[in-house]
């Protein structure tokens, strides 16, 4: 009770703009997050369909590469403009931060910074080329706008990982980074599987997504090739992308199991250090205890040190004035539960997908259709939005109190200057007016595709039901 | 090595106000083209010519930033904490304005373009405005080198003012002689005129709120006023004189010449601004040297700047080629 006393002072304590701080900075990211899958996975499968067009002559997988291309378009475009955004607030809404780390901590920006702009100018190149370039050059400056997206990710990635596990600087006693090791900074102890952890997500995310659109199609009756196409090419990658998560999320956990004990013991709403410690499934930390929660014997040493004997620290080993709130850890643990859950019923999903393959091996082109397995790809899409949502706030919120493990608190690092709640609001508002803007543009996409696949006697309004190297019309006729 | 990394920085400014400048400025001839017939085929030429680079010349604002905050982080931090409110409105300006030109595109009736486009073209004015103030309020050495400066007089004064105005019209000119170039390579004489005197309407007052800014200058920053007539004098001349010349080879020669000497203007005056504050990185105050990240993150950041050149600028180039021949987007 008197540590829940001392973090009561604690949060007491607080600077008022923390927690507008910390709301905006984590509704931008969240917002931007769902954005990242689409320009760095949609893209990738958007080249796989290019490729297939081309190579077997399949005009309709390329009229799903160049619709893919338009969509990926204006969603690029929201994330390049949201991300710029992020930009900025980590600068007005964490001057602390970027004060004191910038000169380490901005590095993988830099590097960023790089495969962003190759990002910019290749999609914009592939986008507005497929008139008039031809098709083997178009199609080949799809390939660094996929590049592009890894290397971009991974950068931003790495510095993510730098204020969970930072290292390559030296502070000199007035805590000035007075030495830096680029290298040490950007290839952090935590980079090689959160980078990928994070790619393999937007491959999922992008993949299970895209896949239920037109799994959503198929179950309204429009079971078209294209339809079927669209569902197999991303769903293929998100199965395949799917059991290695698992494989490398297992490691991820036990990183961070050895690196972050911290975060560990809020994954596992632990209290007390200990051996043979059960794993908890559910249940919510009320003082000091873990409720209504179902316990699996050793499974929480088991899965961390596959040994039943394996120490996990508990928050006790926290020292009391870092120790996260019962709210914090209650987060993380329910946040990393459902990111785990998630991922379990979309490996299943992935392996029925395999065996309904195998199953129709001998059949080519044909695709499952079936209406249960078609509902489940249906809500796969939001599912593995939501764990990537999750996953996201494990990481987060689990490094709290610290901005910078071990060297920053947030606290320390949030702006005393303005207010931010009104930056806040204004954002919240301009974001919601951002979200209907993209869903109306994407369905105004979505009915324009459907008038050329149900011609109404008019033949073909679109003018590009035929010719996939051809005409594009979003741009001819937006200003007609 | 810190001035190394200040010249990649402000190179990054320079391409940032040349590139993002011109997208901008079309905005401005968006909001100003007049009613939905008349300024249609001026529009048109906007969309056309702006959507397949607007997104890689956004990039250079990141790259700005990015370089400040990695090269000079405490000169960021007292920045942002000083002109947090013109950055906070730039920032959602940013995403008015992709979002609006990326929307409207797509869009089909009028009245949801007319919404797009609005807020497309509204906040390319006040972006640049906001942006130009922020760089008046840095260059008159109202940000501490501590930060938190004064919120208000820090970007609402006279030098920022002069800044905002500038900058609004710097790009709107820049955008105007761009678009006269491309009316001039698709042989639409119409629009070609419709921009030409625009270009030149924008050009006068520019150099004429130029003139006027000397005084303004004299008045609330003499320092910046001292450095441009001495040190930086030559990039003053050089501006005026690729301006000028702009303007009288509007008609007559190539239009990639011209839009060259409209990039020259533009760029020497803000590489003017760079030299006449030298070795300042405030304005007034806090040298370079002094605000400088050490030196290994300097040179992290100088290899990246040599792989953004050897690697960025020639697919920007590649880019920009294609765009300029009509290999991008659809015929007309």
């Amino acid at each position: 009770m008197t540590d829940l006393v001392q973090v009561a002072d604690v949060l007491a304590a607080d600077p008022e703009q923390l927690l507008p701080a910390r709301q905006m900075m984590a509704f931008t990211l969240g917002f931007h997050i769902i954005l990242v899958p689409f320009g760095v996975a949609l893209t990738a499968m958007m080249l796989i369909a290019n490729w297939r067009g081309l190579r077997r002559d399949d005009q309709q997988a390329l009229v799903l590469a160049r619709r893919w291309s338009q969509v990926s378009g204006v969603l690029f475009a929201v994330g390049a403009v949201s991300g710029t955004v992020l930009s900025f607030e980590l600068g007005l809404l964490w001057p602390g931060l970027m004060g004191r780390f910038g000169a380490a901590f901005g590095i993988p920006f830099a590097v960023e910074g790089l495969f962003f702009f190759l990002e910019a100018v290749f999609v914009a190149i592939y986008i507005y080329g497929w008139r008039r370039m031809r098709p083997w050059p178009h199609f080949w400056t799809g390939v660094p706008v996929v590049l592009s997206g890894i290397g971009g990710t991974s950068a931003v990635v790495a510095a993510n990982a730098w204020m969970n596990q930072p290292d390559g600087f030296t502070l000199d006693d007035d805590g000035q980074v007075v030495d830096v090791r680029p290298l040490d900074v950007f290839f952090n102890d935590a980079f090689g599987y959160e980078a990928v952890h994070m790619l393999l997500a937007a491959y999922m995310v992008a993949g299970f997504t895209i896949a239920g659109v037109y799994a959503v199609g198929m179950l309204r009756g429009r079971r078209d090739r294209l339809h079927r196409l669209g569902l197999v090419i991303p769903l293929t990658v998100a199965a395949i992308a799917t059991p290695v998560q698992f494989l490398v999320g297992d490691i991820a956990a036990r990183e961070v199991f050895e690196q972050e004990p911290a975060k560990f013991a809020m994954i596992e709403a632990l209290t007390e250090t200990g051996t043979r410690v059960p794993e908890v499934l559910g249940g919510v930390l009320v003082d000091g205890e873990v409720r209504y929660g179902l316990e699996i014997p050793l499974g929480a040493s088991l899965l961390a040190g596959l040994d039943p004997d394996t120490e996990i620290q508990g928050l006790d080993a926290i020292a009391a004035a870092n120790r996260p709130a019962a709210r914090l850890v209650n987060t993380v643990h329910v946040a990393f539960q459902v990111m785990v859950g998630i991922g379990t019923a979309l490996l299943a999903l992935s392996a029925w997908y395999a065996w309904l393959w195998w199953r129709r091996r001998r059949q080519p082109d044909r695709m499952p259709d079936d209406r249960w397995f078609l509902r489940c790809v249906a809500v796969s899409g939001v599912l593995a939005i939501i764990a990537l949502e999750a996953g996201w706030v494990v990481t987060e919120v689990g490094r709290q109190p610290w901005i910078v493990v071990g060297q920053l608190r947030t606290a320390d690092a949030v702006t005393t200057a303005g207010n931010v709640w009104l930056f806040y609001g204004a954002t919240v508002a301009l974001y919601a007016a951002l979200a209907f803007g993209t869903a109306h543009v994407l369905r105004i996409l979505r009915r324009r595709w459907r008038e050329v696949a149900d011609p109404p006697g008019e033949g073909d309004p679109g003018g590009e039901g035929d010719v996939p190297y051809g005409p594009s019309r979003a741009r001819s006729d937006a200003r007609a | 090595m810190s001035t190394v990394a200040a010249v990649v920085l402000f190179t990054g400014v320079v391409a940032y106000a040349v590139l993002g400048g011109a997208d901008y400025g079309a905005g401005f001839w968006d909001l100003t083209a007049g009613g939905e017939r008349r300024g249609r085929e001026p529009r048109h030429l906007v969309d056309e010519s702006l959507a397949p680079v607007w997104e890689a010349n956004h990039v250079w604002l990141i790259f700005c930033l990015v370089m400040l905050w990695t090269g000079f982080p405490t000169a960021f931090a007292a920045i942002m904490t000083t002109l947090y409110i013109p950055l906070g409105l730039a920032a959602l300006g940013i995403v008015v304005r992709g979002a609006g030109f990326a929307f409207r595109k797509v869009m089909v009736r009028t009245d949801e373009q007319r919404v797009a486009g609005a807020a497309f073209a509204l906040s390319s004015l006040l972006v640049p405005y906001f942006l130009g103030a922020v760089a008046g309020g840095i260059a008159s050495g109202r940000v501490p080198p501590g930060g938190h400066g004064d919120p208000l007089t820090s970007w609402v004064n006279p030098t920022s003012v002069l800044g905002g105005v500038l900058a609004v019209l710097v790009c709107a000119y820049t955008a105007a002689v761009f678009l006269t170039a491309e009316a001039r390579r698709r042989s639409d004489a119409g629009l070609e005129t419709w921009y030409r005197r625009r270009s030149v309407a924008t050009a006068v007052v520019t150099g004429a709120v130029a003139l006027a800014g000397l005084f303004v200058l004299r008045a609330d920053a003499p320092r910046l006023l001292d450095g441009l007539l001495s040190r930086a004098l030559p990039l003053v001349v050089l501006s005026g004189a690729c301006g000028l010349a702009a303007l009288l080879l509007l008609r007559r020669a190539a239009p990639r010449l011209v839009q060259l000497l409209a990039v020259g203007a533009v760029a020497a005056v803000v590489a003017g601004w760079g030299v006449a504050q030298y070795p300042d990185l405030l304005g007034t105050h806090t040298t370079i040297g002094a605000a400088a990240a050490p030196e290994p993150t300097l040179w992290a950041l100088t290899v990246v700047a040599a792989v953004a050149l050897a690697v960025v600028v020639p697919a920007m180039a590649l880019l920009f080629v294609l765009a300029e021949r009509g290999s991008l987007g659809a015929p007309h």
